[in-house]
């Protein structure tokens, strides 16, 4: 086997004489271990105590496992046994780890030693070797020399993985267009979230803000899956301050407006209300929406306004709502403005 | 076998040992790789951190397993925990409840498990940071820098399904992030949203088929790749710090065994022994004070795990009202724009050695490892990308910058919005900069040695500061390093000159046109033979000829 290690080519870089030769690995510094018998027993004695902490810890581990069992309703029995079992077990562990480290720097051999380190090239017989190889069982298979075999071999390998893809297809429904709607009809009372208490227009004073849910969210189904979509925000502002669409100027009732809770960034809660601004702040990547103007984006990463939900009072007294929204609620995504 | 060898009398190991080697030949491994060289710096320790962590994750994990429920089914929580009596939530977080509360031990492990994850990420970046900044990515180990690059991005999924298991509201809402961003790709997003939730969000599957994730397939990976990761480094050899002795073809060190047995063995008990201590005593993701999922409370200065961050904060930062609507179809910037930067980011960390490598076209194997000044165009470009990334990280933390620091939200998104773009122009200046500088100090200690701060009045009055001489060791860790020059753009064999020899020429240019050249043994003869008779005749002319910011050696 040849040992001449290829030379390979070295591109942009210098080749500049250096000032001296290299004077090889630095000598090695003498430690108090080695040079007196009385330091390297004391070291021995250093790592023998670390080993009995470790030994210690576990025992306290242990200990701390039985002494402080679960008593229901009495959180400072989980809060021992977390502690004590983890300082004990921490202990044992750092014992063992100081022990041996201490051991190795203290009474093991320190001074560096070198090993001949060689190209990952093979060398050339090997790697002649090895062409042979491919050469012989490409002849005795006949690979190359049998394209009908080869060629359909490929194509068999093509096409073998597809069914392990298309047997995936049920991990979910074809979507259609259930992002577009949301529970709210006309008539759906307004509930309070999470209670399903249903809310009076008179109820609502000036400034105060009540998070939302439509009537029945609590029995549905599908409940968290709704109320991802149909959550809504109600807040009653004094009408001169608001700034209505006139073609949406019977969306609201005296000043309440109902909005989407859901953010049209990327759907977090837009749950932070600034009475006095009228801003909404979505606490995730603070998009902020200005309810006195239809909630269009005043700052923040989303695009489009939180889509209103038509309200309006029914006989009781109660508010309700006229239809489901009229866009889609949530983030953006490809066909959402495309009828369906 | 020809080194057979007969049972010694007596002895159990060696009956042992005898029994082993008869039937797989042990005796092999252990005198080839007994007592293989390691060489020893502390920045070697970060990829071992990392490994040991990934360890650590294994066995607190495997015990969570015994007791948690990965279903979303509804039940009314019946545990120790007071304040959630009686409250409707899924098994997932039902049961991490009892995990923190109702099973002795539970909570400690949980906080092992998620310290652990943390510092494995941690750990792993540093190390990918060392590993890039000493060029230890240079052939033969570029597939090594994938495999790790790889790695990290196993690290950052490991992370982010387990966050999500417990189906708190946080997590639900780190899942709702996820749910926003995929509805954004374009044509398929929906689909593949509603093929991961099992229909709309958030379903009843997730949390099922991210445990599937979790403790399934992302492990199984993170362990083929980290068996593959240290293969390479046996076949290899570890590189070693430029220094005397150690050259491109040997390694220098301390043998397996017993010295890192000892110490990489103890380092695993001491990686552990931390983490445990952290785990006992610092509460870590209090799910309980979150409640169960619902999509409609959140809480004000929601965080991820710190390694999401980056992502999140490339949301943040995203300006909005580019949307881009072609037809009746949209493709929401907002969501698409981070996602395409942190691919491009990502696409970059992996590419690099090879970009490298296309400049210099240097196609010898390096296992001396460059100091970071040696390479200070690298060292800037790492620096600039390291500045990208932790603007990005900060910026998910714009809320809680602003309610701390009493600013306000929106300078400080627009202040990290300006820094996202220039900090990494700073970071790249200041940096080269600082390298060349410190190579500039290396020139002189090496052709004039080190001032001592003694003064000596010379006969004819004149005052000179003494310089003493560096050793041969410390002189030769000075001089020697690898240096490339600039290419010129010429023809090639055809007489042709190719776009593509432009664009090198000129990259080439960037990177080593204001090279510092290794010192020379011209330069370093002229300045000893004038060095003499500087001291006693003329002195003045000293500063200047001390100066040579350009010397180039020929």
């Amino acid at each position: 086997m040849s040992e001449l290690e290829k030379v390979y080519q070295a591109g942009l870089a210098t080749d500049i004489e250096r000032p001296i030769k290299d004077p090889g690995i630095e000598p090695h510094r003498v430690r108090m271990t080695d040079k007196s018998e009385q330091h390297a027993r004391t070291a021995e004695k250093q790592v023998a105590l670390l080993f009995g902490v470790s030994f210690v810890g576990a025992i306290i581990a242990i200990w701390g496992y039985f002494a402080f069992p679960i008593v229901a309703g009495d959180l400072s029995a989980t809060r021992n046994n977390t502690l004590w079992m983890g300082v004990g077990m921490a202990l044992s562990l750092l014992g063992i780890g100081f022990g041996a480290v201490h051991w190795a720097k203290t009474l093991m051999p320190d001074a560096e030693v070198e090993e001949a380190r060689h190209q990952a090239r093979s060398t050339d017989e090997a790697r002649a070797q090895a062409v042979e190889v491919i050469k012989l069982a490409d002849g005795e298979s006949g690979f190359s020399r049998r394209k009908l075999i080869r060629r359909s071999l490929y194509g068999a390998l093509a096409v073998f993985p597809i069914p392990a893809l298309v047997i995936f297809g049920d991990l979910g429904p074809v979507v259609g267009d259930s992002l577009k709607h949301t529970m709210w009809k006309k008539g759906t009372r307004l509930t309070k979230d999470p209670t399903g208490i249903p809310i009076k227009a008179s109820d609502v004073t000036i400034g105060s803000v009540f998070h939302v849910i439509p009537e029945g969210l609590n029995e549905s189904e599908h409940k968290l899956e709704e109320k991802a979509k149909a959550s809504v925000l109600l807040v009653r502002v004094n009408p001169e301050e608001l700034n209505e669409d006139p073609a949406k100027a019977d969306w609201s009732y005296d000043g309440i407006v109902a909005y989407s809770k859901i953010c049209t960034h990327v759907g977090c809660p837009v749950a932070l209300y600034e009475q006095h601004t009228h801003h909404l702040l979505c606490p995730c990547h603070q998009s902020t929406f200005d309810l006195a103007n239809h909630c269009e984006v005043i700052f923040g990463p989303a695009s489009r306004p939180l889509p209103q939900l038509p309200i309006a009072v029914d006989a009781e007294g109660y508010l309700v709502a006229q239809s489901d929204f009229l866009e889609p609620v949530g983030p953006t995504f490809w066909d959402i403005r495309k009828e369906s | 076998m020809s080194t057979a060898t007969e049972a010694k009398s007596g002895g159990f190991l060696s009956g042992t040992a005898n029994y082993l080697d008869e039937r797989t030949s042990i005796a092999v491994a252990v005198k080839t790789f007994g007592r293989k060289i390691f060489p020893d710096h502390w920045s070697f320790m970060l990829g071992e951190v990392a490994l040991y962590s990934f360890v650590v994750l294994v066995l607190s994990g495997t015990f969570l397993t015994f007791f948690f429920q990965p279903s979303m089914a509804e039940v009314h929580y019946d545990g120790s925990y007071a304040p959630l009596k009686g409250a409707e939530m899924s098994i997932a977080y039902a049961s991490s409840l009892d995990i923190s509360f109702d099973i002795r031990g539970g909570l400690i492990m949980r906080q092992v498990h998620h310290w652990a994850a943390l510092l494995f990420v941690s750990a792993a970046g540093l190390h990918m940071m060392r590993v890039f900044f000493t060029g230890a990515f240079r052939k033969p180990r570029e597939l090594n820098w994938i495999v790790g690059f790889v790695l990290f991005i196993l690290g950052m999924a490991a992370g982010f399904s387990g966050y999500s298991l417990p189906d708190d509201l946080l997590s639900g809402n780190g899942l709702r992030i996820i749910d926003g961003m995929v509805k954004g790709i374009p044509f398929i997003g929906t689909a593949i949203s509603s093929g991961l939730f099992g229909g709309e969000f958030p379903g009843t599957e997730i949390v099922a088929r991210l445990y599937s994730v979790h403790i399934m397939i992302v492990p199984a990976l993170i362990i083929l790749f980290i068996g593959l990761h240290l293969m390479m480094v046996v076949i290899h050899k570890h590189t070693h710090y430029s220094g005397p002795g150690k050259r491109d073809d040997n390694v220098v060190g301390y043998p397996l065994a017993p010295v890192y047995v000892a110490k990489a063995g103890g380092f695993f008990f001491l990686v552990f022994g931390v983490i445990m201590a952290i785990a006992a005593t610092f509460t870590i993701n209090p799910i309980w004070n979150y409640g169960p999922y619902d999509p409609s409370p959140v809480s004000a200065g929601t965080q991820p795990d710190w390694y999401i961050g980056w992502l999140d904060g490339a949301l943040r930062l995203a300006p909005s009202n580019l949307d881009v609507n072609i037809g009746e179809y949209t493709i929401p910037m907002g969501v698409m724009l981070p996602l395409i930067v942190s691919l491009v980011f990502l696409a970059a960390v992996a590419a690099y050695p090879f970009i490298e490598n296309w400049v210099t076209q240097d196609k010898r194997e390096h296992h001396v490892l460059d100091r970071p000044r040696n390479a200070p165009t690298r060292t800037a470009i790492g620096a600039a990308g390291a500045t990208f990334y932790a603007v990005l990280w900060a910026g998910a933390s714009t809320d809680l910058i602003a309610i701390n620091f009493q600013v306000s939200l929106n300078s400080v998104l627009t202040t990290m919005q300006i820094l996202l773009i220039i900090g990494p122009i700073i970071a790249y200046w200041v940096t080269k900069r600082a390298c060349l500088s410190l190579q500039r100090k290396d020139r002189e200690i090496a052709l004039h040695g080190r001032e001592t701060g003694r003064v000596v009045r010379l006969p004819h009055g004149e005052y000179i500061e003494v310089h003493e001489p560096v050793d041969e060791y410390e002189l030769w860790k000075l001089v020697d390093f690898k240096d490339y020059q600039p290419t010129m753009v010429r023809p090639n064999k055809n007489g042709k000159i190719t776009f593509g020899t432009r664009i090198r020429a000129a990259v080439s240019k960037i990177y080593f046109e204001d090279r510092i050249a290794p010192v020379s043994k011209t330069e370093f003869e002229l300045a000893h033979h004038e060095h003499a008779p500087a001291i006693e005749e003329k002195p003045a002319a000293k500063p200047k000829a001390k100066r040579k910011p350009k010397a180039i050696a020929k």
